[in-house]
């Protein structure tokens, strides 16, 4: 598994109408997807549940990297289905090996329209988190902070991590080479300091965000603002349609496998 | 010899880093590497040591293609010193840190240990030995960094970015550092932006600008030409920009060097200090 | 200026010492410094300059913890007194390493960071993120996230963000050291051309005198904690040249040329601190 494949829940920044969604109505959308596909182990549930979202994979204009989050999903895939093909029977495998594609597919689709800018956003309204984060932390936006400043730093480690590597090669490191015990030692001289410029930029950047004023002793205003939309209250009332609609169905029929 | 004959390089983005570079490379030669951030200059010191393998063309280490060599056996004779020491440091004392090369290339434990002693007393960090590198300033892990790459003793020295941050007393450690390395027979290059070290050093300029060489030749006449160096996002060094001032008194237009605008200006300076006291 | 410019830095035997540092870093500083400055410190590597920046916006002592002593007085508020968000209103703080210092995922967001920590409403937000925009010419860059741009235009955008909080003062530890020649050029002028259009008080922290030295009137020299000279730039390199060359403070070239030259009995006059000056002088001595 390559890290190409995790280009498949990597945000695009793209304008698309899925793009501009809230992020808490994409979340709804998750959870409308989620609950029906673990409450059921109906293969045509599961079908239907996949298809529907890929109008939405088509308007966002994520479909091709959708296709490589399911390459990264194929060795998974097979396992589940090999798996249950000893504890179940052979429809319950292909069910349950669709489920997990419906879940990689949600789980996919959101992280690649939702820009982690906004989900520090919404992170920040989450009454929940503000308490905890103010519990923990001392201040109620220093959770949502935590989040968008590790998102932030994802790409600059990303580049360090191949520098350390470079440099460590250069100095006649062998990465592929030796037996296990060997290869596992070998990334000791990547892990460390990797580690330690993690840690070096993380206190350089607190260094400068209190030196810009973080946390502030007033009220934090925020700039940019979430807003709910009526093609959103639409979409969330449709999710809960649905998700409600799944428990009923749950508790008053009972779906068989096929 | 490091030769690079038409080497091409392309990302995988489909970005095009280096185009037709030409350049060789051997014993005794001290080279310096310039041009604006992102002119390719890094990218070009990793075909090097065979980090990058070239997208056309191809270098030749000692001979050998880069691309049937691994970087492993290339870092025996190549040794590029990255310009962030952090991206190295990694064991518990600075010992141990210079030693992790020669280990590597499976030398003795004498023979490690010697090398060592020898790097560190060098580059003046034997009292470091035992010391954690962590716990150095900024200069000195750069020293070790250094040390670690110099312990191997490759032909090839590669330094990306060596005078970044330091004040000018390291600075001046540094080039009598070179000056020892190069007439020890070593080739030295040095990827570099300050242009008054380089002025001051005299190595061979290569000017690098959008992945293209630009300009080659001495330091003198390379950053005296005032297009050349705007093109590659440097300024002239000022005994440049200053004598350009100064043309009409007929000095020559490619003085980069302090000390040779001195002797310039001091024949010239008595002469009219003898004339003014002739008039008087 | 209408008014004298009052004095906006005032340290009186400010010293500190960082916890488990075997000596003080800084030390006996007396320090004035007035509005609208243009103040160049320098000294080799060690000497203190950091720490005495950190002290100005009172990342010391509130960031770095140690031992302080004396007073240290930022546009009227005591230092030891004031949380660093409180100071961070009066001095701006640009560092060195371009990358580090942009936290948001767009440019527009991390310039708009500073004015939301203190808690300004919407409007008055808007208004200084497009106004620090404008002024630095970061506009065109606002959606484009800091991983993105070049060392130069990170550096921009920092001291954009630092703009937008509307500080007195400005300062700049070594903040073209990851910039190519031509950049640090660009980024210095910016930094005079804002100090000059909104009557800020700019301390740059440097090795190389000749990037300052066109921009810079006064000079602050450390060493081993200590200021060990204080003056306009031009009379301490005119004065206290050898100081500076033995201290290892890069003193620009043209400096060093007048001053052999000066010692041979060859020119005489004051020690050029840049170029065009010096040219002006060397022209001054063949044409007599």
């Amino acid at each position: 598994m390559s890290l190409r494949t995790l280009e498949g829940f990597k945000f695009s920044t793209l304008k698309t109408p899925v793009h501009l969604l809230d992020p808490r109505t994409k979340f709804l959308i998750v959870i409308a997807v989620l609950v029906p596909a673990l409450l059921f182990a109906n293969i045509y549930v599961m079908i239907v549940l996949l298809l529907s979202q890929i109008p939405l994979l088509l308007v966002g204009k994520v479909a091709r990297r959708w296709a490589l989050s399911l390459r990264a999903g194929v060795f998974l895939s097979a396992l589940i289905f090999v798996v249950n093909l000893f504890t179940g029977s052979y429809l319950s495998a292909i069910a349950l090996t669709l489920r997990f594609l419906v879940l990689l597919t949600s789980f996919s689709l959101f992280f690649m329209t939702t820009s982690p800018d906004d989900l520090g956003l919404a992170l920040d309204r989450i009454g929940a988190i503000r308490w905890l984060s103010r519990r923990w932390l001392g201040y109620p936006n220093a959770l949502s902070f935590t989040f968008t400043t590790a998102v932030r730093l994802v790409p600059t480690l990303a580049v360090d991590a191949q520098t350390v590597v470079d440099a460590q090669r250069s100095r006649g490191l062998e990465l592929d080479k030796g037996n296990l015990l060997k290869r596992v030692r070998n990334y000791i001289p990547i892990l460390i300091p990797l580690l330690l410029i993690a840690i070096r930029r993380s206190l350089e950047l607190a260094e400068a965000l209190e030196s810009r004023g973080f946390p502030g002793k007033e009220g934090r205003t925020s700039l940019f603002q979430l807003r709910l939309r009526p093609v959103d209250y639409a979409i969330i009332a449709l999710s809960l349609v649905a998700t409600i609609g799944s428990f009923w169905v749950f508790f008053h029929y009972k779906i068989p496998v096929l | 010899m490091i030769t690079l004959d038409k080497v091409s390089y392309t990302y995988r983005s489909g970005q095009k880093a280096l185009t037709d570079i030409d350049l060789n490379l051997e014993g005794g030669d001290f080279i310096a590497i310039m041009g604006e951030n992102g002119a390719g200059k890094t990218t070009l010191a990793k075909h090097l040591n065979g980090l990058l393998k070239p997208s056309q063309g191809r270098v030749l280490v000692d001979g050998e293609d880069t691309r049937k060599a691994s970087v492993a056996k290339l870092s025996r004779k190549v040794g590029l010193v990255f310009q962030n020491p952090d991206h190295l440091l990694f064991s518990e004392t600075v010992r141990d840190e210079v030693a992790f090369g020669l280990k590597n290339f499976g030398f003795e434990p004498d023979v490690v240990n010697k090398q060592v002693v020898r790097t560190l007393e060098a580059l003046g960090l034997s009292e470091y030995a035992e010391t954690s590198p962590f716990l150095l300033s900024g200069g000195e892990r750069k020293r070790v960094a250094l040390a670690a790459i110099l312990a191997t003793e490759p032909d090839y020295l590669i330094l990306d970015e060596p005078t970044i941050g330091q004040d000018y007393q390291q600075k001046e450690r540094l080039r009598n550092f070179i000056l020892q390395l190069y007439s020890q027979g070593k080739a030295v290059v040095m990827i570099t932006h300050d242009v008054e070290f380089v002025a001051e050093s005299n190595p061979k300029v290569i000017l690098l600008s959008q992945g293209r060489i630009v300009a080659s030749g001495p330091a003198d006449s390379v950053l005296s030409k005032d297009e050349l160096v705007k093109k590659a996002s440097l300024v002239r060094p000022q005994m440049s920009r200053l004598f350009s001032e100064l043309t009409k008194y007929g000095f020559p237009s490619n003085v980069v060097d302090v000390h040779r605008a001195r002797i310039l200006l001091e024949e010239k300076l008595s002469e009219v200090k003898v004339r003014v006291a002739q008039n008087s | 200026m209408a008014h004298a410019p009052r004095e906006i830095i005032l340290a009186k035997s400010l010293g500190f010492q960082y916890v488990g540092a075997r000596k003080a870093a800084i030390q006996g500083i007396d320090l004035t410094i007035k509005e609208n400055e243009f103040i160049l410190l320098t000294g080799p590597s060690g000497c203190g300059k950091t720490s005495l920046c950190r002290c100005l916006n009172g990342l010391i002592p509130n960031f770095y913890q140690g031992e302080w002593t004396g007073e240290l007085l930022v546009d009227g508020l005591s230092v030891t007194t004031q949380l660093t968000s409180e100071l961070s209103r009066r001095v701006g703080y640009v560092f060195q390493n371009p990358e580090n210092q942009l936290f948001a995922l767009t440019v527009e967001k991390d310039i708009a960071f500073g004015p939301e920590n203190l808690g300004l409403s919407r409007e008055v937000i808007r208004q200084r993120v497009d106004e620090a925009m404008n002024v630095t010419g970061t506009l065109p860059l606002k959606d484009l996230a800091p991983y993105e741009l070049s060392g130069g235009q990170q550096q921009r955008v920092a001291l954009a963000g630092v703009l937008a909080m509307k500080p007195s003062v400005i300062v700049l530890d070594e903040p073209t050291s990851f910039l190519d020649p031509r950049t640090a050029e660009e980024v210095m002028r910016a930094t005079d051309d804002l100090r000059r259009e909104l009557g800020l008080t700019i301390v740059v922290v440097e090795h190389r005198l000749d990037l300052v030295a066109r921009f810079a009137e006064r000079i602050i020299v450390m060493d081993g904690g200590k200021i060990v000279a204080d003056g306009g730039l031009e009379e301490t390199l005119d004065e206290k040249f050898d100081l500076l060359e033995g201290l290892g403070v890069g003193v620009p070239r043209v400096s060093l040329l007048w001053t052999m030259l000066r010692r041979d009995g060859l020119v005489s006059g004051k020690v050029p601190t840049h170029v065009e000056s010096a040219a002006a002088s060397l022209q001054g001595m063949m044409n007599q």
